[in-house]
């Protein structure tokens, strides 16, 4: 298996919005009865775009074909499912840009080469009305500089350093866990209070 | 706490580099494994320490009601395809990697988070992980627990530790004693409304507190499971004389000379008197009422008797059409409390609210009584040993005769995966944790409660406080 990468990536962006979106809007329950994780992109927001009906935001023509989608407050809140991030990259989706992140989403994002771009409320705004003014406005995120680019704009946002790390140069994880085994078994011999 | 138990699991502390965490205790269930499993397959690791992990089969599993005793038909042979791949996917990869499982007909099946508990699992100052984000509810023990992704699960399996950061601390005290009528669901959601479904985003929070300590074990996993439901990490409950009464001569307890070794051990966990949180939040068990929520996340949530608030009323534009959208989903009038709105389906049950204390609230109101015309309640116990307990006190016929579905062990209606579910419109008074739209079934509408409020509703086909209804206890 190998680690996803990521450096940067320029695209229009898809804008939905709302706050606390969380992670049965992203893939309803009925689509975790799955045993692998390719094919989730029709599932994405199955439920979600039924709320919003002929206004759905990523079935506007402009909106085809985005890798960045723009979200409000504490995305990805809720249950844990991995298949959240999934269903977003199976979808064509590299970045997120929110202004705020649920926990347990974010990093589970970073381990499957979505990267989450939490920005400053000011900042946030400006893309939004950015992208609500010429939808097919570039947006660059650039995650070596963590930087965001847009209308002429930059703004900053940090990832986590190991995540980064791990997305810039393609580092595997459970690679660099299983390095640390001798240093594992050691602290459960002690724990254990094994001679 | 949280310092004593996180520096104790530090294998190697976080620089450039996230922290090595060991884990002691590794929960799996069906939905989020297989593909931790295969990811092994792919590297021909295998499980590195299955006598730390177990198994259950919990959220595809279907809830039909059986004969007394749970005799007939295996409950394999009501389940869809896709779920019967994922289960039969479950057991292989236990039977491959030595992994303790709890399957859909054993006696000890159930809720990754009722049993873990109840077989003397959870202990305090462990750490333990699941592929679930209401993992938080073993915190009540004193452990730090908390839900991970798949990614993780492959992690833990190949390896038993994780890599963190270590997460920042938020106290919140519930002072003074809960009034009559008002329990342990109502505090949590009391706390969610106030701080927020993001409110402790990248914190542990430590309950702490007079109307805390008086929670018995049942109550306290009520309040550190729905930790998540507020953005935190995990939720922890210092250990006492109350934790370790419900740990003495559970199956998987340390006994004999190891029981006063860990005692020894758990007893020094709780926070010192000097320690320092980087947040503190203060509730007055007094001013509580029963709790319900009107919206559609777990922070939409209000008093009862108090009115919905008016999105008119609210100041930040994004909050605003947040609450509009919700009432609109919910069908709910803003300004007027929900007391008396029309309930179709009351559901008993979940990890939140499906233990034998929950069952006996429930019963307790639902006892002598019929469940209203035209409504549906369901009652699922959260596992094979609460349905036995329930059943040798009769809670089974007091539902039964109120005309309530008394149904087998599993997530139900809360995750909405195994067929137990709303139709599009119906509204429901859940004991669950999640009001998100559609959890309960895609256009079901949610409103969150206790036990009590959920059988009130049940009884009368509205929203009802159940301090109005005359309780036999």
């Amino acid at each position: 298996m190998t680690a996803p990468q990521f450096t940067r990536v320029t695209s229009h962006a898809a804008s939905l919005v709302a706050d606390d979106v969380d992670t049965d809007q992203i893939i309803p329950a009925r689509f975790l009865k799955v045993t692998d994780r390719a094919g989730l992109g029709p599932a994405l927001f199955a439920d979600f775009r039924a709320g919003y009906g002929a206004a759905w935001p990523l079935a506007r023509p402009d909106a085809a074909g985005a890798q960045i989608l723009i979200v409000g407050r504490n995305f990805g809140c809720g249950s844990s499912r991995e298949h959240a991030p999934w269903a977003l990259v199976a979808a064509g989706f590299r970045a997120v840009i929110a202004r705020s992140f649920a926990d347990i989403f974010r990093g589970n994002a970073v381990k499957n080469g979505l990267v989450p771009v939490a920005l400053g409320d000011a900042e946030h705004a400006a893309l939004v009305a950015a992208v609500t003014t010429d939808r097919g406005t570039p947006v660059t995120v650039d995650l070596a500089a963590e930087q965001v680019e847009f209308a002429g704009r930059s703004a900053g946002f940090t990832v986590e350093p190991f995540a980064r790390r791990c997305l810039l140069d393609g580092v595997d994880e459970l690679g660099y866990l299983q390095a640390r085994l001798p240093a594992i078994a050691a602290w459960e011999r002690a724990r254990d209070g094994a001679p | 706490m949280f310092a004593k138990v996180w520096d104790a699991h530090l294998v190697e502390d976080e620089g450039d580099a996230p922290a090595v965490l060991g884990v002691d205790l590794h929960l799996v269930h069906e939905v989020t494994s297989p593909q931790a499993f295969a990811a092994l397959a792919a590297r021909g690791l295998r499980a590195r320490r299955p006598d730390r992990t177990v198994a259950t089969m919990d959220h595809s599993v279907p809830t039909a009601p059986r004969d007394r005793g749970g005799r007939g038909p295996s409950v394999l042979a009501t389940v869809d395809d896709a779920g019967r791949h994922q289960l039969d996917t479950l057991a292989r990869n236990c039977a491959a990697h030595g992994i303790a499982l709890h399957g859909v007909d054993g006696e000890r099946q159930g809720i990754v988070h009722v049993i873990g508990p109840e077989l003397g699992l959870t202990h305090p100052g462990m750490t333990i992980v699941c592929g679930d984000s209401h993992t938080s509810t073993h915190g009540a023990f004193g452990a730090l627990a908390f839900g991970i992704g798949t990614s993780e699960v492959a992690h833990v399996l190949a390896t038993q530790a994780l890599l963190q950061r270590r997460p920042r601390t938020l106290r919140i005290t519930v002072d003074g004693a809960l009034p009559a009528g008002v329990v342990a669901k109502d505090v949590i959601l009391a706390i969610i409304a106030r701080i927020g479904v993001g409110g402790a985003t990248g914190c542990v929070i430590e309950y702490a507190g007079a109307a805390i300590r008086a929670l018995d074990m049942e109550a306290r996993m009520t309040v550190c499971n729905m930790s998540i439901e507020a953005g935190a990490r995990a939720g922890m409950i210092a250990p006492d004389d109350t934790t370790f009464a419900y740990l003495a001569g559970r199956p998987h307890a340390p006994a004999g000379a190891a029981w006063d070794r860990a005692l020894a051990l758990w007893r020094a966990l709780p926070t010192d008197p000097d320690a320092r949180f980087e947040r503190e939040v203060t509730l007055a068990a007094a001013g509580l009422a029963p709790m319900v929520t009107f919206g559609t996340h777990p922070g939409m949530g209000a008093a009862i008797d108090a009115p919905v608030p008016d999105p008119a009323g609210v100041a930040d534009a994004d909050e605003r059409a947040a609450l509009t959208r919700a009432l609109a989903y919910m069908r709910v009038e803003a300004g007027r409390p929900l007391l008396g709105h029309p309930v179709d389906v009351v559901f008993v049950g979940s990890c939140t609210n499906g233990r034998l204390s929950d069952l006996r609230a429930a019963a307790s109101v639902l006892r002598g009584r019929r469940v209203a015309a035209g409504v549906r309640a369901l009652v699922v116990p959260g596992s094979q040993a609460v349905a036995r307990a329930a059943e040798a006190e009769g809670l089974d016929e007091v539902f039964r005769a109120a005309g309530a579905e008394w149904r087998t062990p599993g997530c139900s209606m809360c995750i909405a995966m195994n067929g137990d579910q709303l139709a599009p419109g119906q509204l429901a008074v859940s004991t669950s944790n999640r009001n998100f739209e559609g959890r309960q079934g895609a256009g079901g509408r949610t409103v969150l409660a206790s036990p009590l409020t959920a059988a009130a509703a049940a009884v009368t086909g509205r929203v009802t406080d159940p301090r109005t209804l005359e309780v036999a206890r």
